[in-house]
């Protein structure tokens, strides 16, 4: 094993030139990981409700979505993204957008799907009570559907968010300076140690997302208090 | 004026005719106890009154007011006509005091330190205030029913319906949700009881109704009721469950 090109280039991979140059590495990763899911949660928690209105034309629109997303491979929406959005906008988007808008509207679509499905699972009587009581569709969504439904939707959540962080090394493919694409670099302008190089990075891939997971075990723990006994 | 006036309330669930033109009249201050066979139509009977469940025909009259008509706000009456149901329906995340504070501080609302004020002076009245800042799963079953009708009362409904409240009860549990009901009704309030607890029909209803197949079959003041039901079908149920 050759290791000295990965510790030569270990401060590339963590975050690129930076600061010198532009961000990238690790660092873009985690970045481009993090605005996705912030950005995707919200997508995905509209589309979702959406997908369960009594209104049918909003219904079928969240419907569309869905199902044209989930038909998709995400590489060619990458792709259509980045050669669609100047067409649309009119003037060149840059890559590192293009790869969020692609993976917001990607990974939107699957936890639209968990919204829903959580959002069914929980027993009618919550809805009934609150409606009963007076509380309008959406209090009863915001104050008591909601609150239960979101965090029994933890695990499901974790887990494409993990996905989303790993689908993030298709960025490479439109030049984003991700972990994925700076690994490339260095493998082909040294061309000696490809294996160690790919090891490298895949132990990081592993270690942001074993961090994801550890942390919803210990978010899940903490939230269920309630549900200790009898449930 | 009657508190609650129905005619000829007709409901079908696709084919199925559940509710096959019911009129019922309640005055303020009256308990009616309902009961009948599994499937004859009436705990959606009364939760046709607060519009949980939709009716196709007929119309229903809450306080001389048609519940259908467009000047009526949907939340403001269901407001005003508490629910208790069968599987209690606690919110499971919140404590036993916000489940009684959440509707009248968002719907109404009160302030929260009113709202909480009130809250406890009700879960004392149901004999729970020293489990406030528990959650319902920490609660006995009797013990979570009696905080359904304690968030109920905090609406300070006109009506109250109840939906089988005991029937999810162990044994043991039915007296102490029962008690709470009978105060309940001795201090006036107005009630729809879908219940098969028939000591508690004899004691405290002003009148009894028995539904079968989507009507109602025979109703009578509970003595009369009890001890000369005319119809067969009444007898024959009373015989079951007697």
């Amino acid at each position: 094993m050759r290791f000295d090109p990965v510790i030569k280039n270990f401060d590339y991979f963590l975050w690129g030139a930076f600061p010198e140059g532009p961000l990238g590495g690790l660092a873009m990763t985690i970045l481009l990981a993090a605005v996705s899911i912030f950005l995707a949660f919200w997508v995905g928690l509209v589309f979702g409700l959406m997908r369960n209105s009594k209104n049918r034309i909003v219904r079928y629109v969240a419907m569309v979505y869905i199902e044209v997303v989930r038909g998709t491979p995400l590489l060619l929406l990458i792709f259509w993204f980045y050669f669609l959005a100047p067409v649309i906008v009119g003037y060149s988007v840059p890559e590192l957008q293009t790869t969020v808008v692609a993976l917001v509207v990607f990974t939107g679509a699957y936890i639209a799907e968990i919204v829903r499905a959580g959002i069914l699972a929980l027993p009618k009587g919550q809805m009934e009570a609150a409606r009963g009581s007076g509380l309008s569709h959406i209090q009863a969504m915001r104050f008591v559907i909601l609150p239960q439904s979101l965090r029994n939707m933890i695990p499901s959540f974790v887990n494409q968010f993990v996905s989303l962080t790993k689908d993030t090394s298709l960025a490479s493919t439109i030049g984003v300076l991700e972990l994925t694409r700076c690994a490339e670099q260095v493998s082909n302008r040294t061309l000696t140690a490809p294996m160690e190089i790919y090891l490298t990075i895949l132990v990081m891939y592993f270690l942001i997302c074993y961090v994801l997971t550890s942390y919803s075990r210990k978010l899940e723990k903490q939230l269920s208090r309630y549900q200790a006994r009898d449930r | 004026m009657a508190m609650i006036e129905v005619s000829k309330l007709h409901k079908w669930y696709g084919d199925f005719h559940v509710l096959q033109g019911i009129s019922e009249k309640v005055e303020k201050g009256e308990v009616l106890v309902i009961c009948g066979p599994s499937g004859s139509g009436k705990s959606t009977f009364i939760r046709c009154i607060n519009r949980l469940e939709e009716y196709q025909k007929g119309t229903i009259l809450f306080d001389g007011k048609d519940i259908h008509d467009k000047s009526v706000n949907i939340n403001n009456l269901r407001a005003e006509i508490g629910i208790v149901f069968q599987q209690f329906n606690l919110y499971p995340h919140l404590t036993v005091l916000k489940n009684v504070t959440l509707a009248p501080i968002k719907v109404k609302g009160v302030d929260k330190d009113e709202a909480e004020k009130v809250a406890l002076s009700l879960l004392e009245r149901v004999g729970i205030h020293d489990q406030a800042h528990k959650y319902p799963a920490e609660l006995s079953g009797g013990q979570q029913q009696r905080v359904a009708i304690a968030r109920s009362l905090a609406m300070k409904p006109k009506v109250m319906l109840f939906d089988e409240p005991t029937s999810a009860l162990d044994p043991e549990m039915i007296n102490e949700v029962l008690n709470v009901m009978k105060d309940l009704a001795r201090e006036g309030m107005t009630m729809l009881c879908v219940t098969h607890e028939m000591g508690f029909a004899r004691e405290v209803a002003d009148r009894v109704i028995f539904m079968d197949g989507g009507a109602v079959v025979e109703q009578a003041p509970p003595d009369e009721f009890f001890k000369n039901p005319k119809h067969e079908r009444t007898k024959a149920f009373l015989k079951e469950i007697l």
